[in-house]
């Protein structure tokens, strides 16, 4: 992979679709690695939002500026249609209600990117044939202490969005960081989906 | 002077020196009259750099004073009152940053106030002097910055009614602050703290020592109205469980005697620190202070839009609150995130899970001063890029 690492994969994804000098939300940002890989990038300007208080002092030291706030409760500080993009990282599949978090995304942007782990990738879908919740390098939990409450498939997703107006503008998929093009519902591992109000 | 002799904690700046600047020129007042002459008492920690970019000005609070960090060569133990956050390798870290405490006007441990001798009359200005305002004292802060030769400080910072004199910098000067660090702050006083603070004042005008305010020629103190004041702005620094942890309903001679004697450890606790309170601080400051937390809303002047009031602020900002805080609320802080975020400015909020209510900003808590000592390395790095 020419020493790109699977984050920056993702994170180049991400940034790919970003425009550059755009406002940006990062909500459940962690210690704002993307938030700063966008600033270099992409020379944005905005805010994280992050729960753990771990997060929120790794955001300080990053120079990331950081709201610490709990995503259920919604983004209440936040104005209608504040900021360029909203991004959802990796948190979709962590969250009880992700289908309020996406309108909220919507809100308060004018456009949404989220990435979650394919719950169809085959090597999930292999490890339930056996017997088995997936434990792999994106599902990295055993059940019993996953985060991981309502994950999904590409094709989940792309219905959820069908169903709710939510049109869906961009989408790439990785597998060990290189693109995914064909049948990526089973071939895929990571989703990354940029998207707008219908 | 050894630092070595300092009886406080380890890293602390040692002894220091507080001292007094006199200004001549009359300071304008929000309620309409001015302060001919007046002093203020300050002291410095840390060294100005050559750009004079590193200043930092903490404000105090509701009891406090100019007196932040360090000792009194003299007064080995009167440690200052932020000394676990300001002091070498602290938060606030003395070898980096050039740190300013200032006593307020209308205050009681050296600037102008009503113990001070009123020019005009020979006698302490007691009932005479004015009502004075956060504004006023930010006002009466800047001219101390001119004093010192600072024309723009890297921060503002301070806890309670000390963070709404960082909300008034930022506001008022935003061309002189860098940044401002806003901690267990409220964008005004809630009809809640309102009522304590007007219990505590009733103690005070309604003890027959008060004398109208010119207690002073009679020899007296109003000290039974300070000491319930003080008892009744204890109880709002705590939280509930904090209390209960502290003292529950533990009895402090093991038994219930019938009387009105001091019973439950609470009692003992709230009776200690009003006599100690009431021994040094001044009734007719307390009233002051209690009235100027009162009136600070900066939102009042635009029709109840905080946002508008922020507007010209153009400080980064690092709001924090705690959990417990039922005095300020987190509630509160977001109401100032809020603002700031519409307005599109450099803000971070952290709410620190902390069981000690109000009284947190003070307490050494590990996640909170970790915190401030990364957004100082933050304001470090952009004074030190020549950004400032």
């Amino acid at each position: 992979m020419n020493g790109i690492s699977i984050d920056r994969a993702d994170f180049a994804a991400i940034a790919q679709w970003v425009n550059p000098g755009a406002r940006v939300l990062d909500l459940g940002c962690g210690d704002g690695a993307l938030f700063k890989y966008l600033q270099r990038d992409r020379d944005i300007s905005g805010y994280g939002v992050e729960l753990d208080d771990a997060n929120v002092l790794a955001c300080v030291k990053n120079g990331v500026n950081v709201v610490q706030r709990n995503l259920e409760e919604g983004l209440r500080e936040f104005e209608d249609q504040s900021f360029d993009y909203v991004i959802l990282s990796q948190t979709l599949q962590a969250m009880r209600n992700g289908e309020r978090i996406i309108k909220e995304m919507l809100r308060v942007g004018r456009e949404g990117i989220v990435t979650f782990p394919n719950f169809g990738y085959w090597r999930n879908r292999l490890h339930v044939l056996r017997g088995h919740m997936p434990v792999s390098e994106h599902l990295p939990y055993q059940w019993f202490d996953t985060p991981n409450i309502h994950l999904c498939t590409l094709d989940d997703f792309e219905r959820f969005c069908g169903e709710r107006q939510i049109r869906i503008l961009e989408r790439k998929v990785l597998t060990e960081g290189a693109s995914v093009t064909v049948m990526p519902n089973l071939r895929g591992a990571l989703a990354i989906y940029h998207f707008g109000p219908g | 002077m050894d630092a070595t002799e300092a009886t406080s904690a380890p890293a602390s700046v040692g002894v220091v020196i507080p001292q007094r600047a006199a200004f001549r020129e009359p300071l304008p007042l929000k309620c309409g009259r001015a302060i001919a002459n007046y002093e203020l008492a300050y002291e410095t920690y840390g060294t100005l750099n050559a750009a004079r970019s590193n200043a930092v000005l903490v404000c105090h609070a509701l009891n406090a004073s100019h007196h932040a960090a360090g000792v009194y060569a003299d007064e080995p133990s009167n440690v200052g009152w932020w000394d676990n956050m300001i002091g070498p390798d602290k938060p606030l870290d003395t070898n980096r940053f050039f740190v300013v405490g200032v006593n307020n006007l209308g205050g009681c441990h050296g600037s102008t106030g009503p113990l001070s001798i009123n020019p005009d009359t020979g006698a302490p200005w007691g009932a005479a002097f004015p009502l004075v305002t956060v504004e006023d004292w930010v006002s009466a802060q800047a001219r101390l910055a001119d004093h010192l030769g600072i024309q723009k400080f890297a921060a503002v910072m301070g806890g309670s009614l000390g963070a709404m004199q960082c909300l008034q910098w930022a506001i008022a000067y935003p061309q002189r602050t860098r940044y401002a660090l806003v901690i267990a702050c409220a964008p005004n006083l809630s009809a809640q703290n309102i009522a304590f603070n007007e219990v505590a004042r009733q103690a005070i005008l309604t003890d027959p020592d008060f004398h109208g305010g010119d207690y002073y020629a009679q020899g007296v103190q109003p000290r039974r109205g300070l000491r319930v004041a003080r008892m009744v702005g204890h109880i709002t620094y705590l939280s509930d469980d904090e209390m209960a942890n502290k003292f529950g309903r533990t009895l402090k001679h093991g038994r219930v005697n019938y009387s009105f004697d001091t019973e439950f450890e609470i009692e003992s606790y709230l009776r200690y620190q009003a006599d100690k309170f009431s021994g040094y601080f001044d009734a007719n400051t307390y009233l002051r202070i209690t009235k100027a937390l009162d009136y600070f809303d900066p939102a009042f002047d635009h029709a109840g839009d905080l946002t508008k009031a922020l507007a010209p602020a153009t400080a980064g900002f690092l709001v924090v609150s705690f959990t417990t805080d039922w005095r300020f609320s987190p509630e509160r802080s977001r109401e100032i995130v809020h603002a700031l975020l519409k307005n599109k400015r450099d803000v971070t909020y952290a709410e620190i899970d902390a069981p000690h209510g109000h009284d947190a900003f003070l307490l050494d808590d590990a996640r909170y001063h970790k915190l401030v000592a990364a957004y100082f390395d933050r304001v470090f790095d952009v004074i030190a890029g020549g950004a400032a």
